[in-house]
This record gives C-alpha cells, sequence and structure tokens, in this order.
C-alpha cells in the first residue's frame, strides 16, 4: 500500500502542473492501480475538481476528458454508435461496474499499459491526446512516447469515416486479457492493434496492400498472417509467446470476417 | 484533513489522514456491512454508493468522497429488504461474507434498468466474487424476486 503525506484538489491545470513537477507527488486518477504499488507519495494530486469528467460530442469530434469514467465511455451513445460498439466491447468485461466507475481514461491512457483494452480500442481510431504543455498529439506517438512530468487534458477522437471491431481473448471474464485486437479502417485505411502481447499496443497497417481488393477469405487470410508475423508477442502467466502469436492471427481473422459484412 | 459527507442520509465530518480509504471511513462509522476482500480491487465486498452509483470504497481515497453522497447498505436496508429475502431463499448465503456487496450492486442495478434480462444481470454483478455458491443462485433468487415484482404489478 501507498502512503500520502498530502492531498491536495487542484484549482487549475496550472497547479496540477507545478505540483506534479515534484519527483514524489502523484497525480490521481482512478487510484486502482497506484492503490496497489508501495512507496510514499508526497502530495497526491486530484484533478476531480477540473470539470475533466465528461464526454463532449462535436460534429468533428469526441473530447473525452481525462476524469471520465470507462463507465462512462461503456455507456455514451454517440462514442458507441461512432465505433458500432467497439468501445463498449473494449471496456466491458474491466472487471465490473463498481471498478469502471472509478477507473479513469487518463489513468488508463497516461499509464499506457500492456494489458490495456481502453489503450487497443483507442489506437483504431483517429485519436490523440491533449497534453497540458506538450499538447495535441497523435494516440500513437503518445503511446511510444516515454514516462515525463505532463499532464493528460482529454482523448480527443475524430469523427472520420471509420469502422472498428473490437474482440480480446481472456481465460476469465473480468481478468486480465491475455490478447486484445482490435480492426479497424480509418479513412480507407486498415490497421490492427493489437495489445496485451503482454506489451503494449502496437498498431499493423496493411503496408502490402492485401486488402486492397476488399475482404474475403484469402485477403484476410494473408493480412492476419502479416500481422501475425509482425507483432512481437512474449511470454507469461496468461500465455506463451506461441499461443498469443496464434490468437493474433485467429483474432485478426475473425475481426476481418465480422468486418467484410459491414464495410 | 478535515472532509463533510452525507453518510446514509446523514452529515458528517471528519478530520481524516490524507491516505485514508472510503471503506475505513465508512467502517469507523459504524457500517460494518462493507468488508474488506480481495485488497485488489476485484471481489466487490466493499461496494458502497457515491452520489448513486457503485464504487469499490477499498480503492477510492476517502478525501475524494469530501462534499458527496455516499450510501452503504446500513442505510438502504428497506430497499434491500424487499429482495434480499429472495436471495437468501435460494441457499445463496453460505457464508454471507459477499452479501452486503452483492444487495448494493443489486441496488445500484434495479435503480439504473428495473427490469433487467439474466445477461444484464449477469453483466452487472460480474465484479461481484462469490466462492461459495457458483453464482447460479444469486441469479435464481433476483430473477424470483424481479418476476414476483412483475405479478404484483400485473
Amino acid at each position: 500500500m501507498i502512503t500520502i503525506n498530502q492531498y491536495v484538489r487542484a484549482q487549475s491545470l496550472e497547479e496540477a502542473y507545478e505540483l506534479n513537477q515534484k519527483r514524489n507527488n502523484r497525480i490521481v486518477g482512478g487510484m486502482l492501480w497506484m492503490k496497489m504499488q508501495r512507496g510514499r507519495v508526497g502530495t497526491a494530486i486530484d484533478m476531480c475538481d477540473l470539470g475533466l469528467d465528461t464526454i463532449e460530442e462535436t460534429d468533428e469530434e469526441f473530447s473525452i476528458g481525462a476524469m471520465a469514467t470507462l463507465r462512462q465511455l461503456e455507456l455514451h451513445e454517440g462514442l458507441n454508435s461512432y465505433s458500432d460498439n467497439a468501445v463498449r466491447d473494449a471496456v466491458k468485461d474491466i472487471i465490473g461496474v463498481q471498478f469502471r466507475n472509478l477507473a479513469t481514461v487518463g489513468g488508463s491512457i497516461w499509464g499506457r499499459f500492456g494489458f490495456s483494452d481502453v489503450l487497443t480500442v483507442l489506437l483504431a481510431m483517429d485519436s490523440y491526446v491533449e497534453l497540458y504543455k506538450g499538447g495535441i498529439i497523435p494516440m500513437e506517438e503518445f503511446a511510444r512516447m516515454t514516462y515525463d512530468n505532463d499532464i493528460l487534458v482529454r482523448v480527443i477522437v475524430k469523427k472520420v469515416p471509420a469502422k472498428v471491431i473490437y474482440n480480446a481473448m481472456r481465460i476469465q471474464r473480468t481478468d486480465f486479457p491475455v490478447i486484445t485486437c482490435a480492426l479497424s479502417v480509418v479513412n480507407g485505411e486498415y490497421r490492427s492493434v493489437i495489445g496485451a502481447r503482454p506489451g503494449k499496443a502496437v498498431v499493423v497497417r496493411d503496408e502490402a496492400g492485401r486488402l486492397k481488393g476488399g475482404i474475403n477469405e484469402e485477403s484476410a487470410s494473408a493480412f492476419a498472417r502479416d500481422v501475425a508475423m509482425k507483432v512481437h508477442t512474449g511470454s507469461n502467466i496468461r500465455g506463451s509467446a506461441e499461443y498469443r502469436t496464434h490468437l493474433v492471427e485467429g483474432l485478426t481473422l475473425r475481426n476481418l470476417m465480422n468486418m467484410g459484412g459491414k464495410c | 484533513m478535515e472532509i463533510s459527507i452525507k453518510l446514509n442520509g446523514r452529515s458528517i465530518k471528519c478530520d481524516i489522514d490524507p491516505d485514508m480509504l472510503l471503506i475505513d471511513l465508512v467502517r469507523e462509522h459504524g457500517c460494518y456491512s462493507v468488508k474488506r476482500g480481495c485488497e485488489t480491487s476485484n471481489c466487490g465486498l466493499c461496494t458502497v454508493l457515491m452520489d448513486g452509483k457503485p464504487v469499490l470504497s477499498c480503492s477510492m481515497l476517502a478525501a475524494r468522497a469530501d462534499g458527496h453522497e455516499i450510501y452503504t447498505l446500513e442505510g438502504l436496508q428497506e430497499e434491500a429488504n424487499e429482495f434480499a429475502g429472495f436471495i437468501a431463499d435460494q441457499g445463496t448465503e453460505q457464508c454471507g461474507f459477499c452479501n452486503p456487496g452483492y444487495v448494493m450492486n443489486m441496488v445500484a442495478l434495479l435503480r439504473e434498468n428495473p427490469d433487467p434480462t439474466d445477461e444484464e444481470i449477469l453483466h452487472y454483478l460480474a465484479g461481484n466474487l462469490c466462492r461459495c455458491s457458483g453464482y447460479e443462485g444469486q441469479l435464481r433468487g433476483f430473477r424470483a424476486y424481479l418476476d414476483y415484482k412483475k405479478s404484483k404489478e400485473s
């Protein structure tokens, strides 16, 4: 368990940022992962008073505040209509409703956790993060960045023409995923996103143009094989690298065949 | 630090440590239905309602509850009494340890969705673990209550 010397509800992003520059201070998201850690936190910085707990929709984009919860993602009609329920599918098996009412989008994305269903599904869309000092950057770039002391303000999902499908393999419902797999076609570009490899999610694009002529059994199998070859997998308590690679191919193929009917 | 919360309908002020968890705060105030189970945010034993939404009190700083309304089973006796008997009738309460968490989440489900399907019930209660019963009893009990409610209404 962590110990906390001081708790501050930041009254501005600037205050949160300033406090976060000190090494042993920490931003509190849902606190679900932080609670599992050990150590001493100087100041726990809570951004719950900054109005970042909403999902706003305009004609061009969804703006998801860092303090919005996974349950809000699950229930947001606009976001789920846009993503063909892929967002709901991605979060619905994350523990339980009580957990998802606490877990924040900001905490899930900032952590860039290997097991993250949320990062996987957002990478499949035209998504960005807004950092307080770093500005707006593509989610894919953010996922590769090293941790710093900036503050994640919101996640942006652009409403470009897209189809998204989400699938994950779990040994048991509500457990960590063995592998996560999202497939999307965004502005005509196919991408397969693979997470829980067990490393953090990576994006594989159809560089060889396997799906150029559309989705059929042959093209889908070829792309699924490409994805399985390109994605580096590893072993842990939930599965071996070989098993994961097998799942990558299988789930990508399944997603493609399901998407075939939607394109 | 001092916080003010409304606990089971009663406004209270408390002097707390910055790292105090909500579960410890409510138990200090006599709400012993709220239990510590897995310590990994998985089991749902510590479920309370914050502003009407079910949350895990074992994973939330008490300081974040400042200014909010918290309900535990102690404050929802009347609402819970309606269906708790149906759960007991199925022999679901073998050790009973998980039961308060279940009942709290069932209250939340019924407020959100008064007529859930079996699939919706299982989905909503997936964050409540029971190591005695295998879950079928809870589902049967809950279904029996919903059927009884419907028959009473018609």
